[in-house]
């Protein structure tokens, strides 16, 4: 079939556009599908990124992943800015269709989706979205300044969402459902030891008010069922990220949590108890476990490595036949 | 094409007055998102821009318009039609969701 490509690459971020890179400087041609207003990935919604290795002073994670997307596009990846909305992986040529309707085809397919911020599902969450809910402090945090407000979630991003947000509020209170940060230590101790952050220890919000914005929430103590009141004009949610795996996941094999399998230490995924010929899966997608910028961009260089090889095996059988 | 900027001491003049539905994009630059939604704005400015004129507002330099306005979270897209908000999209979309809020301006 001549429509049938080499590569397609779903996702951007470090993962997919590292995978575009090495693709496209192996003559692959990829097809990468950057997500329609996903572009960029998780990095698009922080400031600085301090611990990417090359940059003594820092960078700003859009400018890391217009970087990115500029030297991929310089060795002729072919860049599109539309989501994926459906893929056939299992044949032999595999199938992908795009938020037009579209499908593609290609002997091989990265999958870098990445991973989406999770909600806390309280049914005024979604109403109050964009009127002081918001999962963006970078964004957002700006419009805050002189207010109280509060951040859901005890890990990295919250604390450094919580840190962050110090700049403009007047007190940052942080909401986490456990007596104690899991936050690293350095990010740890710099918000214990800020005067403008609190901390609602062993509590969840259990619901969230306002009429046309966000007013207070209710915070439910965990040990002992009591509630109470805390008004704040806006809500940071950072509880977490879940793999963006919904479109393969009856097709591959993932774990409990929804994170693609991998073969051994490789990128190949695994569908039926076997590896799957052709698809390959990097990035925040796969990794529970580091979930870095730099980890994401060497799994998308592993997948474009292990695709090429594929592609290469492939072409060499059918010739040879 | 550069989409049109308006600022806190243009705004009466160039979307509460205008005679044309004006799309007002607050944005900044260390929004991330907006910087996804730019290049869309643009290509429905050039294909729309006779219906529906798209502007854009850095909520940094002009904190005023943006706080009469109640915006605490970017991007926001507000349509205004004779001096009033008719339309609020709030936070990134793709194109065609873009479209599909705004096809009764286009």
């Amino acid at each position: 079939m001549s429509d049938v490509r080499d590569l397609i690459i779903v996702g951007s971020g470090p993962a997919g556009y590292t995978a575009a890179i090495y693709a496209a400087r192996a003559a692959l041609r990829p097809l990468v599908f950057e997500g329609a207003v996903t572009a960029g990935g998780a990095l698009m919604n922080t400031t600085e990124v301090e611990n990417y290795p090359g940059f003594p002073q820092g960078v700003m994670g859009p400018d890391l992943m217009d970087n990115l997307r500029a030297q991929a596009e310089r060795f002729g990846a072919e860049l599109v800015t539309d989501d994926v909305t459906a893929m056939d992986l299992t044949g032999d040529v595999k199938v992908v269709r795009d938020g037009e309707g579209t499908e593609h085809r290609a002997h091989a397919v990265v999958l870098a989706m990445g991973s989406g911020y999770r909600e806390l599902g309280l049914t005024d969450e979604k109403r109050l979205s964009g009127h002081g809910v918001s999962w963006c402090a970078t964004c957002d945090g700006f419009f805050f300044r002189g207010q109280d407000i509060a951040v859901v979630g005890g890990g990295d991003s919250a604390v450094e969402e919580a840190t962050f947000l110090t700049k403009f509020a007047s007190s940052v209170t942080i909401v986490h459902r456990r007596d104690e940060l899991r936050a690293s230590k350095i990010m740890a101790e710099r918000a214990l030891s800020n005067p403008k952050i609190r901390f609602a220890w062993d509590s969840t919000v259990s619901a969230i008010h306002g009429e046309s914005k966000v007013t207070s929430v209710t915070l439910t103590n965990v040990k002992t069922g009591q509630d109470s009141e805390l008004p704040v004009t806006g809500v940071f949610i950072a509880i977490g990220h879940d793999p963006r795996s919904e479109l393969v996941r009856d097709q591959l094999e993932t774990d409990d949590a929804g994170y693609v399998l991998v073969e051994g230490r490789g990128t190949a995924v695994r569908s039926a108890g076997r590896v799957l010929p052709g698809v390959f899966a990097a990035g925040d997608l796969v990794d529970h476990t580091y979930r870095q910028a730099i980890t994401a961009a060497g799994s998308g260089c592993a997948a474009a490595l292990d695709a090429e090889r594929y592609l290469a095996a492939r072409e060499h059988e059918h010739s040879g036949s | 094409m550069a989409l049109k900027t308006v600022t806190d001491a243009t705004f009466a003049d160039d979307v509460l007055m205008s005679d044309k539905p004006v799309l007002v994009d607050y944005w900044a630059v260390w929004c991330g998102p907006c910087r996804l939604i730019a290049p869309i704005l643009e290509e429905i400015d050039a294909k729309h821009g006779d219906k529906l004129q798209i502007a854009k507002l850095n909520v940094d330099e002009n904190p005023r318009t943006a706080s009469d306005y109640g915006i605490v979270s970017i991007p926001t897209l507000n349509v205004f039609k004779g001096g009033r908000v008719v339309k609020q999209i709030i936070g990134a979309k793709p194109k065609a969701a873009l479209l599909r809020d705004l096809a009764e301006f286009i």
